[in-house]
């Protein structure tokens, strides 16, 4: 079945018929091509959403105090809600079950020096927990520690373009710089997958912090995180508790939107999720379409190849071709076709989708990819589908008397 | 060569049988050369088709050098074709994107003939009918004439046992007509048994024996002076 010199026939025959080759090579190449790019694109944009949350932790609310637009419990409205150390101690002591960590974070701006080089660097005062929730990454020296917030010491982590700018190539370790005024010693130096801007952050105790600011306890805002493995549905109430909770300690009516926010990542984090699932759902229902259009289009062209080669199939009958070698003949060509186009299609594809890399980002796909087993088997299943298109007017023509098929003006 | 017996054939048309072969009996030996006459629907076809193995007969016995052609599979009937008979038809029946070369060699592929000695035997038959020079051409690059001693050296590449020609001049003129009858007749004068059906008088006359079909019956079997071919063809 498999001689050299069917092989021979059949890319004869290919090579003579280059319209009917290019026809039926094209449509499968171009299915498999888009239903590669489709479901690469598909991927990318996953990558994008993903991206969006993969530098911070997504088991976290933000929460940060806003103006009362209610008057409640003998309170005026538009009141200005202010954290202070206690919110953060209560709410560690009222929710133990769900709270993973929290920490506090003052965010202020202040000029940096060092020698001769200075810049306006943003420093957060916080707590030891905010690494996790930021997933920093340390570089050199530590993070932030509970001795560090209980002895109110001038300790600061930089991100490595402070160390970067200010330092010149020097190691920033142990060296000490001016934040506003104040000397401060590096204990380390830090990376985060957040990009660039995040890289140029200062961390400093909170507890430093307020006492620079004249030996307060305000925080500006309190980062809370639950454990992931309570679930997304206990996590959303955790959070209305812990809003009620707040609330009622800060004596702002429930029904007021706007004392406290609340922004909530794992929240956010579901609903980019959820996007990406329905656009994967929409994706893979336009690649089946392409797929079954594919297989459609190769059976019309083989009813048509097998039409246009009635009366060669009756004279190769008279010959002395058997409907075995008929068959054959039809399907090999159509397979042989199916199987070159449809893998240089699928290589196509799969060298676009590498060669995109990050040049689509502004379109929200990152890095598309498919994997390559499932590429495989789309092609595989077209291939198999051609050749199940193919054998249908195979067979017929098989069965064609020669003399019909002879019969001719 | 070829024995039929009462050979009968019908066609249903419609609610309507129609007889086309009424009890034919038929015989040819080694080495002739027959022509079959007849107008149109006289059956001349019908016969041809059941000897060429690519229509069966209803009732009658039908031997093929010996064999009984009879209820074959269309796997048998294939195979029987390739190794017993050569067809030559009308309107030639290349494979248009074949050189003349792969169009001979086409009965031996399916005789799973090596490529090479394929090849090597299309190249001879050609030569046989002259054509050797045009082995790399398209049907299209050749003329009528060229094309269907294309088609005689395709049927003759095989080796049947028989040759059939259907019409084989029917789409020529005189001149070409008769260098086509001169290469038949040549071919028979190597001891190679041919049918031809014709409905010219001139074609039928180059022949050895003449069979006119009527209505489904044979109306006249005679031999002939053979008038050459050759005396007409400069």
């Amino acid at each position: 079945m498999f001689s050299r010199d069917t092989w021979h026939e059949i890319f004869e025959t290919i090579q003579k018929n280059k319209l009917r080759t290019f026809l039926s090579g094209f449509t499968v190449a171009l299915g498999i091509f888009i239903v590669v790019i489709l479901v690469g694109f598909t991927n990318g944009l996953q990558n994008t959403f993903d991206e969006f949350f993969s530098d911070d932790a997504t088991n976290v609310f933000f929460i940060s105090p806003g103006r009362t637009t209610l008057p409640y419990k003998g309170y005026k409205a538009n009141r200005k809600i202010e954290f202070d150390n206690t919110d953060l101690t209560d709410i560690q002591k009222n929710f133990p079950l769900f709270l993973a960590y929290s920490s506090p974070r003052i965010s202020r701006s202040a000029l940096v020096k060092y020698k001769n080089e200075s810049n306006t660097y943003t420093n957060q005062a916080v707590g030891p927990a905010h690494q996790y929730n930021e997933k920093t990454i340390m570089m050199k020296g530590r993070y932030l520690n509970q001795a560090d917030m209980h002895n109110k010491s001038k300790h600061i982590v930089i991100g490595r373009w402070v160390e970067h700018d200010l330092f010149k190539g020097e190691n920033a370790l142990g060296k000490y710089v001016d934040l506003g005024g104040s000397a401060f010693k590096v204990v380390g130096v830090f990376q985060d997958d957040g990009g660039d801007n995040e890289e140029r952050l200062i961390y400093l105790p909170y507890t430093t912090r307020q006492l620079l600011e004249k030996s307060n306890d305000n925080i500006d805002r309190i980062i809370v995180a639950f454990k992931p493995e309570i679930g997304y549905a206990t996590a959303m109430a955790f959070e209305n508790s812990l809003i009620q909770f707040l609330k009622d300690k800060k004596n702002i009516s429930p029904e007021d939107e706007n004392g406290i926010f609340v922004r909530n990542i794992a929240d956010q984090y579901q609903q980019n999720q959820q996007f990406a699932w329905v656009l994967a759902i929409i994706s893979s229902v336009f690649a089946l379409g392409t797929l079954i259009a594919g297989i459609i289009g190769i059976s019309n062209i083989m009813v048509f190849v097998v039409k246009e080669r009635t009366k060669e199939l009756g004279i190769r009958k008279a010959l002395g071709a058997t409907p075995k070698d008929v068959i054959r003949t039809i399907l090999m060509e159509s397979i042989t076709i199916t199987t070159l186009s449809g893998f240089a299609g699928m290589l196509l594809g799969v060298i676009l989708l590498g060669s995109l890399g990050e040049k689509l980002e502004d379109f929200f796909i990152k890095n598309p990819y498919i994997d390559m087993g499932f590429a495989l088997i789309a092609t595989l299943i077209l291939i198999l589908f051609g050749a199940i298109a193919g054998y249908v007017p195979a067979r017929r023509a098989a069965r064609i008397a020669p003399i019909v098929a002879l019969r001719d003006a | 060569m070829i024995v039929i017996k009462n050979l009968h054939k019908s066609y249903t048309i419609g609610s309507q049988a129609l007889h086309v072969l009424k009890g034919i009996d038929f015989t040819v030996e080694a080495g002739e050369l027959v022509a079959i006459m007849g107008s149109s629907g006289s059956g001349k076809s019908t016969l041809l088709n059941i000897i060429g193995m690519l229509d069966e007969a209803d009732a009658g016995s039908y031997h093929l050098d010996g064999v009984s052609i009879k209820n074959l599979s269309e796997t048998k009937a294939a195979q029987y074709r390739n190794k017993f008979l050569g067809f030559i038809f009308q309107s030639f029946n290349l494979i248009q994107y074949k050189s003349a070369l792969e169009n001979v060699a086409l009965p031996l592929y399916y005789q799973r003939v090596p490529r090479k000695i394929r090849q090597k035997k299309a190249l001879h038959y050609l030569e046989k009918v002259g054509l050797a020079a045009w082995a790399n051409h398209r049907p299209n690059e050749l003329s009528g004439g060229q094309k269907q001693r294309v088609a005689i050296a395709r049927a003759m590449a095989a080796e049947p046992k028989v040759l059939l020609a259907d019409e084989p001049t029917g789409s020529l003129d005189s001149t070409t007509s008769y260098e086509i009858m001169d290469l038949l007749q040549r071919i028979n004068d190597e001891g190679n048994t041919v049918l031809v059906v014709t409905h010219e008088e001139d074609i039928a006359a180059m022949c050895k024996r003449i069979v006119h079909l009527k209505d489904g019956s044979i109306m006249q079997d005679q031999n002939v002076e053979q008038v050459r071919a050759a005396t007409y063809v400069q």
